[in-house]
This record gives C-alpha cells, sequence and structure tokens, in this order.
C-alpha cells in the first residue's frame, strides 16, 4: 500500500523520466557505438572499446569533406531563409497589400506538402531549366523549405508586439534607423533566433529533397546513407556524437548566461 | 536643452489652427482651433471615439492632420517627424520597452539625442517618481502605479516643451488613480511644463486641470476652466457629459428685467438672462437645467415655508438611495419624469421615503439654460469610476 501511495506521488516524475529515456537511449547508443572496435565494415555489434575513431575522425575518405559541405549549405540556407522570412513576417503583420491573404496561406503550403513530391517536381524544375545540379540546387531548395518554418516562427514574435512601442521609441528622438536598431530587432530577436535554429537544423538534416536534387554532389546525410550499403564506419558515430554534445552545451551556456542575467537583475 | 521653468516666454504654447483628421469617409476631427498656454495642465475630456486621442497624437506628430497646422509656441511642427518634435508622450499601455530595464527606459530619450553622460540625471529622474531602487528591473517586474511612473520619468527627462498624456491612469484601480492624479498635479508643478492630458473621466479631467476642452464627435463642445464648465454647461452634451444634470423642456412666458419667465407644466420657472444660451423668443422652447446639489427637497406638507422668490416643482419620490454623505433621491414629477436630487445628510426628514409627496425648490441663480433643439440626452454614460 505505501508503495502504492509512493507511486501515486511521484507518477508525473517517473513518466517524466521514462519519456526522457525513450527519447535519449539512441543516443546514448551512438555515443557507445562511436567508441567500438567493429570486425568487418559494419558497426551493428560491440566488439570492444576503442578510441581510434575519435582521434582521426576525418579517417574515411570523404565524409569530412561532405560535413563542411553540408555546413555550409546549412549555414548559408539559414542567413538567406532567416533574412528573407524575417521581411515576409514583418510585411505580413504590419503592411495591408494587394494579396496579402494568399501569400499568407501560400507561405504554408511547402510545409504541408510531401518532402518526395517537393523534390521530384524541383528536380523536373531544375532539369527543364538546364541548370546544373550541384551545390547551387541544394542551396535554393534548401531556402525554399525553411523559409515557412522562419516566417511562422517571426510573425508569431512580431504579432505580440506592440506597435506603440515603435511609436514610443519615435516620440523619444529615434528615427526610423534607431527606432528600428533599438527596438524592433531587439524585441523581434527571439523569434528570428527560434526561427534561424530551425533552419539550420531542417537544412543540416535533410535528405529527400538533397538526395533528388544533388547531381553528384555529396551531403553529410547523403554520406552516411550511401555508406551504409556498404558498412558503415564508426566516423560516424562520432560526427553524430560530437553535434549532440555541441547542441547540448549551446543550450547549457545560454541558460548559464540568463541565469546570470536574472540573478543580476534581481 | 531648454530652459523650461521659465513661464513668462511663450514656446510651450500648443497652439492648433483648423486641424482635422479624417480616415477614409470618416471624420475623426473636425476643423479644430485650440490654444494650449505654456505651463498650463490642459484636459481633452470625451467619450471613447470622439476624437480627443487622435488630436494629441497630431500633437506629437504620430498622426497627419488632414489640413491645418499644429505650432509650438512660433515653431511650425506639423510636418515635423515624432522623433523631431520638442514633445514627448506617456502612452496608455506606458509601452516600456520590455528588453531594457529601468534605467535604460528613462535615459533612451537622453541617448538617442546623443547624450554621454545620463547617469545622474536619469538618478535624479527616478529620484523624483519615487523608483531610484528599482533601476535594474524590467518594467514587466514593476506594478502597474511603477510602470505609471516610469513612463512619466521617461517622457519628463528629456525636458520636453509639453508633455502629452494618453489616459495615462486608465489601467490603474481607483485608489491608485486618485494616488496618481494628485502625483501627476504635484509633478506638472514643479517642473512647470505643459502638460495636455486625455481622459474619458470628468473627475479626472476636474482634479488635475485647470482647463477642460470637452469633446463630442471630433469637435470641441466647450472649453473652460473646470468650475465653469460644471456651472454654466453651454450645451446639452456637457451638462450630461459632466456630472449630471437636469433638464427640463419649458416654453419662454415673458421676460421681466435680466429674468426670463418661463412655462413648464403648470408652474412658473425663474432663469437668469445671463445664463441662457439659447434664443428666447417668446413662446419658443428652451431647455431648463439644474444640477441635482443644487436642489432641495421640502415635504408637501411644509411647503408654505419654502422662502419666496425660489423655483419649485412638485413631484413624488420615486426612489431614494442612502449612500451615507448624501441620498440620491429620483423624483417623479410631471414636468419631467425623473428628476435627480442629492440631498446632503444633515437634518434626514424621515418622511422623505418613495411615495412621499414634495416640492423640489432651488434659487433661481443655479439655473441654466439650453437650447431646446439639441438632444436632450447627449452625453449621458454609463457612469464613469
Amino acid at each position: 500500500m505505501a508503495f502504492v501511495n509512493w507511486l501515486k506521488r511521484h507518477f508525473v516524475v517517473i513518466a517524466g523520466l521514462f519519456t526522457l529515456g525513450y527519447l535519449l537511449l539512441p543516443n546514448v547508443i551512438v555515443t557507445i557505438f562511436s567508441f567500438n572496435d567493429p570486425k568487418g565494415r559494419f558497426n551493428y555489434e560491440w566488439q570492444k572499446f576503442s578510441t581510434d575513431a575519435w582521434t582521426d575522425p576525418c579517417g574515411v575518405s570523404g565524409l569530412c569533406d561532405s560535413l563542411t559541405l553540408s555546413l555550409q549549405i546549412a549555414l548559408w540556407a539559414t542567413l538567406a531563409a532567416t533574412l528573407l522570412g524575417a521581411m515576409i513576417a514583418f510585411a505580413l503583420v504590419r503592411y495591408r497589400f494587394r494579396a496579402r491573404g494568399a501569400v499568407n496561406s501560400l507561405i504554408f503550403l511547402p510545409m504541408a506538402m510531401p518532402e518526395v513530391v517537393m523534390a521530384a517536381s524541383l528536380l523536373t524544375l531544375f532539369l527543364n531549366m538546364g541548370i546544373q545540379l550541384g551545390f547551387w540546387t541544394i542551396l535554393i531548395a534548401h531556402i525554399m523549405f525553411c523559409l515557412s518554418f522562419v516566417v511562422i516562427a517571426v510573425k508569431a514574435r512580431v504579432m505580440s508586439m506592440d506597435p506603440r512601442l515603435e511609436q514610443a521609441a519615435q516620440d523619444l528622438y529615434a528615427g526610423p534607423v534607431q527606432t528600428f536598431l533599438r527596438v524592433t530587432l531587439p524585441i523581434a530577436a527571439p523569434g528570428i533566433a527560434a526561427g534561424a535554429l530551425l533552419a539550420f537544423a531542417l537544412s543540416f538534416d535533410d535528405f529527400i529533397i538533397t538526395n533528388f536534387n544533388a547531381g553528384s554532389t555529396v551531403t553529410f546525410p547523403m554520406f552516411v546513407w550511401g555508406s551504409a550499403q556498404r558498412g558503415t564506419p564508426v566516423q560516424i558515430n562520432v560526427i553524430g556524437t560530437a553535434m549532440f554534445v555541441i547542441a547540448v552545451l549551446l543550450v547549457l551556456v545560454s541558460m548559464l548566461i540568463s541565469n546570470r542575467r536574472n540573478k543580476q537583475k534581481a | 536643452m531648454t530652459d523650461v521653468t521659465n513661464k513668462n516666454d511663450n514656446t510651450g504654447d500648443v497652439r492648433l489652427s483648423g486641424i482635422s483628421k479624417t480616415y477614409g469617409g470618416f471624420t475623426a476631427v473636425h476643423p479644430l482651433d485650440l490654444t494650449v498656454p505654456q505651463g498650463s495642465f490642459f484636459a481633452l475630456l470625451g467619450a471613447s471615439g470622439c476624437g480627443k486621442t487622435t488630436t494629441l497624437r497630431m500633437i506629437a506628430g504620430l498622426e497627419e492632420p488632414t489640413s491645418g497646422t499644429v505650432h509650438l509656441g512660433d515653431q511650425d511642427v506639423t510636418r515635423l517627424p515624432p522623433y523631431k518634435r520638442p514633445v514627448n508622450t506617456v502612452f496608455q499601455s506606458y509601452a516600456l520597452f520590455p528588453h531594457l530595464d529601468i534605467f535604460e527606459n528613462v535615459a533612451f530619450g537622453l541617448r538617442r539625442r546623443g547624450i554621454k553622460s545620463v547617469k545622474k540625471q536619469v538618478e535624479d529622474m527616478l529620484e523624483l517618481v519615487q523608483l531610484g531602487e528599482q533601476a535594474r528591473k524590467k518594467p514587466h517586474q514593476l506594478s502597474g502605479g511603477q510602470q505609471q511612473r516610469v513612463a512619466v520619468a521617461r517622457a519628463l527627462i528629456n525636458h520636453p516643451k509639453v508633455l502629452l498624456l494618453d489616459e495615462p491612469l486608465g489601467a490603474l484601480d481607483l485608489k491608485l488613480r486618485r494616488q496618481m492624479q494628485l502625483e501627476l498635479k504635484r509633478i506638472q508643478t514643479e517642473v512647470g511644463i505643459t502638460f495636455v492630458h486625455v481622459t474619458h473621466d470628468q473627475e479626472e479631467a476636474m482634479t488635475m486641470a485647470d482647463t477642460v476642452a470637452v469633446m463630442n464627435a471630433g469637435r470641441v463642445e466647450q472649453l473652460g476652466a473646470p468650475a465653469d464648465l460644471y456651472e454654466n454647461p453651454k450645451t446639452t452634451f456637457v451638462a450630461n457629459f459632466l456630472g449630471t444634470s437636469n433638464l427640463i423642456e419649458a416654453e419662454v412666458d415673458t421676460k421681466s428685467g435680466d429674468d426670463i419667465v418661463l412655462k413648464a407644466g403648470g408652474g412658473k420657472l425663474v432663469l437668469p438672462q445671463a445664463r441662457c444660451t439659447a434664443p428666447t423668443t417668446t413662446g419658443g422652447k428652451v431647455l431648463v437645467g439644474v444640477r441635482p446639489e443644487k436642489i432641495s427637497l421640502a415635504h408637501a406638507d411644509d411647503a408654505g415655508e419654502i422662502p419666496e422668490g425660489r423655483n419649485r416643482i412638485t413631484g413624488t419620490i420615486a426612489d431614494a438611495s442612502f449612500i451615507g454623505v448624501s441620498t440620491q433621491y429620483v423624483i417623479d414629477s410631471p414636468v419631467c419624469p425623473e428628476l435627480a436630487v442629492y440631498a446632503q445628510n444633515v437634518d434626514r426628514d424621515a418622511r422623505l421615503v418613495p411615495g412621499a409627496e414634495v416640492v423640489l425648490h432651488w434659487a433661481p441663480a443655479h439655473t441654466f439654460g439650453l437650447d431646446a433643439a439639441q438632444d436632450i440626452d447627449a452625453g449621458i454614460q454609463e457612469e464613469a469610476v
């Protein structure tokens, strides 16, 4: 009976821990197997502990090239999509223009459409226009599908922003540029940052659309896919683990900074 | 920085000439002439949608007038953008910058004008509004009243020629609002800057302002000192919007000297000619007005004791509500179905209960006359708290 009561009281915590375990288990496996020394070409069975892969992450030919390419594409796609998306969001919230309603709903189309359909359509488009497949076609495709997510994130933020804040800034001697830099942008920043993060993550691990429109170019997800046919190098786990650790560290650091700032303020 | 303590110059005058604003087919403000003298506390009073806020925003430069000009002192500022006008605004919702702390909110205007050493000024200003301790907090960590004071400090620190206040106390509860009214009045006296205050609360306008302009449907109905507006309303809107008025329809009978004698129902009422704004031709209609607190009530049995020369109306008490310092009666009379009478509770007559026959009487000097061509119910509103 005491146990049942204990269970009742801690049910939420227990459920939370189980969910967390469910979410993190794959990451744990990836991390563990990054220290494996597999026999043969496939890294699916535990053999013995080794740090070989960690000391030589670029040991597999093509892996680090594909990683660099993916990071490059993700950065440029994030930059372009964030810039364009933020501007679209501001326009949609702040201004009344013709076809505003149409733009408002069309912008969500790329999110709703099955990725594989979009990938095939893009390929058709590029081929018909006679554009050489490669870095640029991937970049164009990525900017396109990242855009909707940025627009949504920024729009939510701009909509909740009181237009009187900008009027107050103008009333307090800030010209249009100053008003934008000192008031509008800082207040919209969390929305823009969320949109940018989303865009980066989406672009970095996109496989379907990239695979259709890459030609002979190989991004990191394509490399992983390709090598899975022939054997999986441990280095893939190393890269995966490293990305996970970097992301967790970034979150921790930003939490620490905001905690300290709040403490100073109080 | 300009010297704002000098009350003899006119650089803080606000002069609106023929200013108007139309949105599409809707006229928010009809051509309006208005002069607010330097150093005065001026209130624009009216119900929502009467054009008072639009007028204020045209002074601030946040709204471009459709016609007319805005002058500050001798300077024509009509075409100047808000950030070039020596005018600051306290917004209705305060519009404090959520990403900046209180210190930076207050310093904002100084920094934008390139002033480097702001610390002393900001600290002094926060001291003035009693928020010295809160400098490093964010706006959302403050209470409504504190936020309101930050908004005032943020505007005042720039030593504007004119401070505009857009319903600055609307979001506060009653007690705090009374307190802030006195506080704002104190600050205004202290800094001597021209204040233009927009409000829908007639009590607030009368408590704080030297001059009140009552606005209705995009026009100024009447302008004057609070007591003057209250005692001598020129339109039914002002009579009903500022406090409560009893308006009785009457007919001009004769004129004797400075007085007009009117027929209302079966009785006669006397109205001083000077207090009548309506044209008075014999046989013409006039609205006779009297404030509820000017009327005395006597039980019908005591009718003989009422001194000669007072205006009288008979009726029955329809309702009596006791509210402590006074009792508010509603009297049903043949000349007017619902007359309000406020009686101080000095010596309460136990016979004055609903159903009792009474005589209402008041001094003719307290009577005012209005043009009967107007809507008799104009300006009657849900009592502003």
